[in-house]
């Protein structure tokens, strides 16, 4: 089982490795969305240091979304994921693989510029540790849901848009928490809270969402 | 089968068809009874209230619009998972006939809730706990129908939205119980949502009256929305070209 994880992991790394640019893009419109926030705003540094934490977790919502599209899409149009289905592992098995995969290379990158992006908000030390931790639990729950999303617009026009409107909704409590946790190191509250929460998600969304990717994607390929 | 009636005979389409054409009448005809009831005593017997005068009389329109509005999501995805579980086309297009209506009244109850809020709170808007979650409700909804509106395949149609349907109950309690919290932390301004101290008998029954014409209108226009439906699906099929012969 895990040796299957091991070599689907492997070989999606392969290819995105191979495929640098995708990953860049994504990384870059993170941090451009989240840098068009104080121009809308305006500089103030009071009101940057209260908003940091959200606008950091709405950009990499926007571009956990954003990656989505890479999750199934080029196995589908060359058949791999067909093939995949046919074999006898349990789908479920090389799903997560693949889910595993897709957040090592779109939600770990993001996790490693948040940091950037926060003291450019002024968001002090604690609150800078906060925001990495809650990215680190938060970031795969993104990763494990938006792969229904991605998983059920397969093959359909406008899946992009389509996917939006599906995932994003049910991106909503790992926003609340996530930028959640950040305010509450901020003021004092603390952040355990928030943070547990997060992890509960993720382990429920670790679970159950694997099997529901397994149907979507039965459904999608039929 | 139970006194040997068979209730399988109306999951096939062509005889639900017919079943609901017969409903339909009477299930219109007790939404006009019951919302006639409903805006008596909303109107007339139920006392003007001496915190928000006449105003909050629009709960009866929008605490019965906002009950149907959670309780059709849930009944649509149940009606999604016997669809999966039997496998039966009937149920999926009951899901989807559904969709439009949860989300008819989802939007009606924000829009009160929005002209309710201006003379209450002085703002169209706050970003409450329940609004928030119904904001997200009325969200879900709009996923489901693009979703199913995206797919040509009927078959793929179905199941999908019936899946999305499944995810979406799921999150509807997670996405509540965060935005509760997420709206207890950022509280600004002291707005309370606590309706006047006592709420007098009549406007609960008042309430329930208008809730339960509600019911039986959703139904009624989800079963003419099935009907629509059947029709559509089974368009090249013999019972759909006979009845319309015999109609013609």
């Amino acid at each position: 089982m895990l040796q299957i994880v091991n070599v689907v992991l492997r070989r999606e790394l392969i290819l995105a490795m191979r495929r640098r640019g995708d990953v860049l893009t994504v990384l870059f419109f993170f941090v451009i969305v989240a840098s068009l926030f104080p121009l809308g705003v305006g500089p103030d540094p009071k009101l940057l240091r209260l908003m940091g934490g959200g606008v950091v977790w709405v950009s990499a919502l926007l571009a956990a979304m954003l990656s989505l599209g890479r999750l199934f899409a080029s196995d589908y149009a060359d058949g791999t994921l067909e093939q995949l289905i046919l074999t006898p592992t349990p789908p479920v098995v090389w799903i997560t693989g693949k889910i595993l995969a897709h957040w090592l290379v779109s939600g770990v990158p993001l996790i490693l510029v948040a940091p950037i992006l926060g003291v450019q908000f002024g968001l002090s030390g604690e609150a800078l540790l906060v925001l990495v931790v809650s990215l680190l639990l938060g970031t795969p729950v993104l990763s494990l849901i938006g792969a229904i999303g991605a998983a059920l617009t397969l093959g359909l026009r406008g899946g992009g848009v389509l996917v939006s409107l599906l995932v994003l909704p049910l991106y909503i409590p790992v926003l609340i928490f996530g930028a959640g946790a950040v305010d509450g190191a901020m003021s004092g509250l603390g952040a355990e809270a928030h943070l547990s929460l997060l992890g509960s998600i993720l382990i429920l969304a670790f679970i159950l969402t694997p099997w529901a990717v397994s149907a979507a994607l039965r459904i999608s390929i039929e | 089968m139970m006194n040997g009636f068979n209730w399988y005979k109306y999951a096939s389409p062509a005889t639900f068809y017919t079943l609901a054409g017969r409903l339909i009448p009477w299930f219109y005809g007790a939404a006009a009874v019951l919302c006639a009831a409903g805006l008596y005593i909303a109107f007339f017997l139920a006392p003007t209230d001496f915190q928000q005068s006449e105003a909050y009389r629009i709960i009866f329109i929008h605490v019965p619009a906002a009950w149907m509005s959670m309780f059709i999501y849930i009944v649509m995805a149940a009606w999604a998972a016997i669809g999966l579980a039997f496998n039966t086309r009937l149920s999926f297009m009951m899901a989807s006939a559904l969709a439009p209506t949860g989300a008819m009244l989802t939007f009606v109850s924000l829009w009160t809730g929005a002209l309710w809020g201006k003379p209450t709170w002085g703002a169209w808007w706050v970003w409450d706990a329940r609004l928030t979650s119904e904001l997200i409700l009325f969200f879900l909804y709009l996923g489901f129908m693009a979703l199913q509106a995206a797919i040509d395949d009927p078959r793929r149609a179905d199941r999908a939205g019936a899946l999305i349907a499944l995810v979406g109950v799921v999150n509807v309690p997670i996405i509540y119980f965060s935005v509760k919290w997420w709206n207890t932390l950022h509280q600004g301004a002291s707005i309370s949502m606590t309706k006047a101290p006592s709420m007098a008998a009549i406007m609960l029954e008042g309430m329930l009256v208008m809730a339960l014409a509600a019911w039986m209108y959703a139904i009624a226009a989800a079963l003419s929305r099935v009907r629509s439906i059947i029709l559509e699906r089974e368009r090249n099929s013999q019972w759909v070209a006979q009845m319309m012969e015999a109609e013609a």
